[in-house]
């Protein structure tokens, strides 16, 4: 499952209010986030993958085999994939394991995985559904359904896991959680994922793989770090601009609860939430908490301060604002400054300058 | 007093009559309600509007079609003929195929709007778990409309039970062939028998009002069940 670009995807069709046209390689392993504003086509992508919907001109290889092309098209009860939708979607005439069972029996009839796929305990566990199996949906909240229903997915054994904005519908502590069962199963699991949501925050700690879409057409599509780092996208997040850096728990400072952190480039305290020394996180630095100086400040209240050389600059959709984009070692960071800071510091590309940051999130 | 032995006769024709038909409207009906509840098809409005012709026709006005068609010089008739089943009118069967269609919409409605009620998303989503379309149906469609199916067998069945004109037109009154419950008990007012028309009367009156208690008090709550979201 490891191939670069075992997924490939190139639809073309037209609908009554929009046209969707897209050509794709996506990689057959980790989480791809698709990203996009209401209407961009994601869902409708989505879709088609799965043969619910049939776009006029269609090519689509999972892996070199063929779902569709000019001459033939898998229906879907004979695509190998698991689709979770954006509301729970629990058949309720059957109990939560009902469900289950519903997929299992016939998972069978798929092509089986090569690691012989994910176990009815191993599935019950990940999601926490040990206790729901006995009850039906409607006694079910709307977080515990959507584990069920990410369940039931699993079970199937997919080739490709297909979410359609599976935490849309929940609040917010809800989406926490089924976050951390997202992300361990993102690290037990060799499903590849394609991931629709237009929220960065689950972007910045699920995806692995970021494609960008807009009317219907890829704006960008690339692995995540390089997509947020890039301050030319023509479809711009505003305030949730920001990068997302893999790094290392390397210290604990029990006194001050902080946690130094090292990434490919530096190291950055961040609040230390217990996490172990040694283990692999994601820190997320958005744009509008990093500014630029232009010699070191020992006399500030920030914390992480690195040096850094300007790669990139490009204007912010706020007229008041800038992108810049910085190299520190092998990673990048952007910095979303006032187009007048820009000018009276004369900051141009390849300056060597000290980026502040102020606020680190682990993500 | 109580029955006589050609009151049994009419009683058990009617309820073998009934059976057979409610199986066959469930048969015949099931896909028609399944095409009429999916279709976007131009079609729709013309056939949902024959399926629900014997709700508003005179009854004496289909069974006179009926029994034209079925004749020994109308279209079905001279099928029937040449299949060498010979002429439909005055037999079981003809009764069967007339009251078939008599009931049709009573079984078709039900379903159909069951099926509508369940909407394309369950069905995509046990698409998405592997389930081809006749699983789907069954381990789908039929559990989460299974009020609809309920529906629509004890209307079929009780409305082929109270049905006169058409019975009278295709029938006539053949005892033991096609001597049914409603038709004996005009024979009893005819012939003043008014004691045995108020038992085979009274009977009915019951059964009618069994089956709709039947509908009203035990499948509501079946129905509550929707698809959750």
């Amino acid at each position: 499952m490891n191939t670069p670009n075992a997924i490939k995807v190139c639809f073309k069709t037209q609908y009554p209010n929009f046209c969707l046209d897209l050509n794709l390689e996506l990689p057959g392993t980790g989480i791809t986030a698709i990203f996009g504003p209401s209407g961009s086509g994601k869902t409708t992508l989505l879709r088609c993958i799965a043969g619910l919907q049939k776009p006029q001109h269609g090519e689509l290889s999972i892996e070199g085999e063929i779902w569709q092309d000019k001459n033939s098209f898998l229906p879907t009860h004979k695509r190998p994939l698991g689709y979770v939708f954006q509301e729970a979607s629990l058949f309720p005439h059957l109990s939560a394991k009902g469900n289950l069972q519903f997929a299992m029996k016939r998972a069978g009839k798929q092509l089986s995985r090569k690691d012989g796929g994910v176990s009815f305990d191993q599935a019950v566990s990940l999601l926490g559904i040990e206790s729901l199996l006995e009850q039906y949906p409607d006694q079910l909240s709307g977080g515990e359904r959507q584990r069920v229903a990410i369940a039931r997915a699993l079970l199937i054994n997919p080739r490709l896991l297909l979410m359609d904005e599976p935490l849309a519908a929940l609040d917010q502590p809800r989406k926490q959680e089924i976050l951390s069962y997202l992300d361990q199963l993102r690290k037990e699991l060799d499903i590849p994922v394609l991931y629709v949501s237009h929220s960065t925050d689950e972007i910045a700690r699920l995806a692995n793989h970021l494609v960008i879409l807009e009317k219907g057409r890829v704006v960008t599509s690339g692995p995540l770090q390089d997509v947020l780092a890039r301050v030319d996208l023509p479809v711009q997040l505003g305030e949730d601009a920001g990068v997302v850096l893999e790094a290392k728990v390397v210290d604990r400072d029990t006194r001050w609860h902080l946690a130094r952190v090292a990434f490919s480039g530096g190291e950055l305290w961040v609040r230390d939430h217990g996490v172990a020394i040694g283990s692999h996180v994601r820190v997320r630095v958005l744009a509008r908490d990093v500014s630029l100086a232009l010699q070191a400040h020992s006399d500030t209240s920030i914390q992480n301060v690195l040096a850094g050389t300007v790669a990139k600059i490009a204007p912010d959709t706020d007229p008041a604002a800038s992108l810049v984009q910085v190299t520190i070692g092998e990673s990048k960071l952007v910095a979303r400054i006032t187009q007048r800071s820009l000018e009276q510091l004369k900051i141009s590309v390849g300056d060597a300058l000290w980026v502040q940051i102020k606020s680190v999130a682990l993500v | 007093m109580g029955f006589s032995e050609a009151d049994l006769g009419a009683i058990w024709l009617t309820l073998r009559l009934a059976s057979t038909v409610t199986v066959l409207l469930l048969l015949v009906g099931t896909p028609i309600a399944w095409w009429l509840a999916r279709t976007s098809s131009k079609w729709k409005g013309p056939i949902a509007a024959i399926v629900a012709l014997p709700l508003v026709l005179p009854p004496v006005v289909l069974g006179f079609y009926l029994l034209i068609a079925m004749g020994p010089n109308g279209p079905i008739g001279q099928l029937t003929q040449n299949l060498g089943i010979g002429i439909l009118p005055f037999t079981f069967w003809g009764l069967v195929i007339a009251s078939v269609i008599y009931s049709m919409p009573f079984v078709v409605q039900p379903i159909q709007n069951a099926i509508e009620a369940i909407g394309e998303r369950p069905l995509e989503v046990a698409a998405t778990l592997s389930a081809g379309p006749l699983d789907r149906f069954f381990t789908v469609v039929v559990p989460l409309a299974k009020p609809g199916f309920i529906t629509a067998s004890i209307l079929g069945f009780a409305h082929t039970v109270g049905e006169f004109g058409v019975v009278l037109m295709i029938g006539g009154n053949i005892p033991g062939k096609t001597q049914v419950v409603s038709v004996q008990l005009y024979d009893h007012v005819e012939a003043l028998q008014y004691g045995q028309a108020h038992w085979l009367a009274g009977a009915l009156m019951l059964f009618s009002f069994l089956v709709l208690l039947a509908l009203y008090t035990l499948f509501p709550s079946a129905s509550k069940r929707t698809f959750s979201t």
